[in-house]
């Protein structure tokens, strides 16, 4: 294998890697947003109620 | 790793979201609120049974095994308990849902402590606090969640059952993306540049193995319980009040406080609960597991001491030291793993956490059976406002202080309980040895 081609595996690589961190990270983090903005809602009743 | 411990402490923290599914349970199946907590008393209770039997499976098989165990226990409880609606069956929620995804919360709740140590030898309190923090999570995703289905599907048997049968797949796929995340770093594995031998610097973090069945028979091992459930039960003393509590202390004063701040009360309490897991679990990395310890339990009796005695006079002081108070309560969760780690090392830690967690299953008897019972006592006493609760926050100050003494005596393990000599690592750039 060429050292150009070993270099273009590498690339392909860490880009997968980071495609499914970035994904694996929305996974859990789009929900998350979604309780947290709920709890920001309920929130506001403190300073209004 | 972290998001995959995300996807199942998110998934299972949905425990603390039970209450959702209480009133329509009670009106379709004409069930009182005794019975309707059922499920999840049973469920918390088999978390504690769970973690603490089931631990040292978990070390033997890995965290992928635990995670899918965990993955379909809490599914498979759900489904259950769809069936135990639709059919009028209600022992079979009981089951499900208490019993079969009880197991479920208690193995997946330690499923990924012990890796998350593996991976991040260097900022363990912070590894587990991201963790720890999602079962905190959890709760925020399921309440509005569960709640819009309801409202959704309806809130009769048919809807009820639904719901349970959309939560038992929705969870399933959410905590498979875990499952197949997870992986052990090979043995020996070391963050770059970092060598086990600095990190144990300070006096208590060991660079030695203990096995679970020899962590149990330590003295550390029992004074840390008493830590965590005192601890705990000083938290949940204001976490299971907290609406009735903030109403009440300022009822006979010129600021009384509504039912609806009251609820954005308890919401600001989720948000300390939460980030103190993150937060003060990252901080014990800094300053030591014993210091933060002493920080929980001492600030936080100086704290229920500023509510006894001056709680009712100002509404930011009574709110800003009820946020102290959970933030260290959600602290002491996350930061125990790690409290483990330094004491007994990472060999069987996250069997000996299970072990640790039966404190949570008494703490959580215990702290509103205390705050219950006497505010209870105190309103047939024909007492109201912050009188109802005055002997329990004295109550819990003396718990925090007997906490703060078990923490003092805390001591490295002695060697005679040391598994074998470990290897020491060469400190490399991330790679295995």
């Amino acid at each position: 294998m060429t050292d150009s081609t070993e270099s273009a595996d590498s690339t392909d690589t860490t880009n997968r890697r980071t495609g499914l961190m970035a994904l694996a990270w929305a996974w859990v983090g789009v929900p998350f947003a979604y309780g947290v903005y709920q709890l920001f809602l309920k929130l506001t009743q403190l300073f209004s109620g | 790793m972290p998001p995959a411990a995300l996807s199942v402490h998110l998934a299972i923290g949905q425990a603390y979201a039970w209450s959702v599914f209480k009133p329509p349970l009670e009106s379709s199946l004409g069930l009182s609120g005794t019975q309707s907590a059922l499920p999840f008393q049973l469920g918390i209770v088999m978390l504690g049974l769970s973690a603490a039997f089931g631990g040292t499976l978990v070390e033997r098989n890995g965290p992928r095994w635990a995670m899918f165990v965990s993955m379909a226990c809490f599914s498979s409880g759900f489904l259950l308990s769809a069936l135990g609606v639709a059919t009028g069956q209600y022992w079979l929620v009981v089951l499900g849902y208490g019993f079969v995804g009880g197991i479920g919360l208690g193995i997946g709740y330690i499923s990924p402590v012990s890796t998350l140590i593996k991976w991040f030898p260097d900022r363990p309190g912070m590894a587990t606090g991201i963790a720890i923090m999602g079962f905190g999570g959890g709760a925020l995703i399921a309440s509005p969640w569960s709640a819009q289905m309801l409202d959704s599907f309806g809130t009769g048997t048919g809807g009820i059952a639904t719901t349970f049968v959309v939560h038992g797949v929705v969870y399933a796929v959410f905590m498979s993306m875990g499952v197949l995340l997870v992986r052990v770093p090979a043995d020996g594995w070391a963050p770059k540049g970092w060598r086990p031998s600095e990190a144990a610097t300070r006096r208590l973090v060991t660079t030695a193995d203990v096995s679970a069945r020899n962590a149990i028979r330590t003295p550390q091992f029992y004074l840390l319980w008493l830590v965590l459930c005192l601890n705990v039960t000083a938290g949940i003393g204001i976490l299971e009040k907290a609406a009735p509590m903030i109403v009440d202390f300022f009822s006979g004063t010129s600021m009384p406080v509504a039912a609806g701040a009251a609820a954005g009360f308890v919401a600001l309490l989720s948000l300390a609960n939460m980030a103190g897991r993150f937060g003060w679990s990252s901080t014990s990395d800094l300053i030591g597991r014993k210091n933060m310890y002493r920080v929980y339990l001492g600030v936080g009796a100086l704290l229920y001491l500023a509510i006894a005695l001056a709680g009712d006079t100002s509404k930011p002081l009574f709110i800003i030291c009820a946020l102290g108070i959970l933030s260290f309560y959600g602290g002491g969760f996350a930061t125990v793993p790690a409290y483990l780690k330094d004491l007994f090392g990472t060999y069987e830690v996250g069997a000996i956490h299970g072990r640790l967690l039966t404190a949570w299953s008494t703490a959580g008897v215990l702290g509103p059976l205390i705050i219950n019972a006497i505010a209870d006592g105190q309103e047939a006493a024909g007492r109201s406002g912050p009188a109802l609760y005055t002997t329990s926050l004295y109550i819990m100050i003396g718990l925090l202080a007997v906490g703060f003494v078990a923490n003092e005596l805390i001591r490295p393990v002695h060697e005679k309980h040391h598994e074998r000599p470990r290897q020491e690592n060469v400190a490399g750039k991330g790679q295995t040895v």
